[in-house]
């Protein structure tokens, strides 16, 4: 072996990436944390709420209004609704990050889906509570 | 260009430099794996819930708004199609639920034997199975 094989330091960021300042923001580790958070929550107010739906379905509006009205259901409505919007825009943001690629439509993209998740998450809340308060 | 696009660049020992392949290396994966079968499988079921979450929003609104608005939300859902997007649903919210505890577990270090994973993606598919028909079943027969 002779000749010296040209080697350079090759840093860990790329020189773009640093003059982009686009690094860690340090939030990796939270998104990932809430994201299983709010998976252990869902574990047993998912099976709750399958099973309440099996037990309402077919039931007129008046009983079933009853039984959203109800506080303890009422609660627990509130909580399955807080954890899935929240379960979900962090699940699809993840989705978002991976597929599209284009900065400005990965940005739009984002922005649109968390304000669906929540739009779509305030509606359902402030229907329980139209029919609990 | 890119900030993703820049991490694709490297340089062979020789220093020629070199386009680097993206990870996941997807075309050196076979899909139908257990592993990445379930995994996007995962991924998947969870878009189409967060879709569904539609269906639980308008049944909601639909209960809160009033008989006429309720009585358009249960009219849809025990349609043909309303059915089929119900099972849909049950089963994707299953997989998910099932797989999701599986993905716990491995957060907590337990599964990740390739045996162990074979097993845990096997039971998950058929929990599925189960499950939904019995979800079906239960629901049909109080009816």
């Amino acid at each position: 072996m002779s000749g010296a094989v040209k080697t350079e330091s090759v840093p860990l960021r790329t020189a773009l990436g640093r003059v982009r300042g686009l690094g860690s923001a340090k939030s990796g580790v939270h998104h990932w944390w809430v994201q299983r958070v709010t998976a252990v929550a869902l574990v047993p107010l998912t099976l709750w709420f399958v099973c309440a739906v099996i037990a309402l379905a077919g039931e007129p509006l008046p009983v079933v209004r009853a039984w959203i009205a109800s506080p303890f259901n009422a609660v627990l409505l509130l909580c399955l609704i807080g954890a899935t919007f929240h379960h979900l825009q962090l699940g699809l943001q993840v989705v978002i990050e991976d597929y599209v690629h284009s900065e400005g439509a990965r940005l739009v993209s984002l922005l649109v889906m968390r304000a669906a998740a929540v739009l779509l998450g305030l509606v359902a809340a402030l229907s329980v509570l139209r029919i609990a308060l | 260009m890119d900030t993703r696009e820049a991490t694709y660049r490297g340089h062979k020992t020789d220093g020629a430099p070199v386009r680097r392949p993206m990870s996941p290396h997807l075309q050196a994966y076979d899909m139908m794996q257990m592993s990445s079968a379930t995994s996007i499988t995962h991924r998947i079921t969870g878009c189409a819930l967060a879709v569904g979450t539609l269906l639980l929003v308008w049944w909601l609104a639909a209960a809160a708004a009033g008989p006429d608005a309720f009585a358009t939300a249960q009219s849809f859902i025990g349609s043909p199609v309303g059915y089929l997007l119900l099972f849909g649903w049950t089963a994707a919210l299953f997989y998910h639920f099932l797989n999701g505890i599986r993905h716990l577990a491995w957060d907590l270090g337990y599964g990740f034997e390739i045996p162990t994973m074979y097993k845990t993606g096997w039971a998950v598919v058929a929990g599925t199975g189960v499950l939904t028909l019995l979800a079906w079943i239960v629901g049909l027969a109080v009816q």
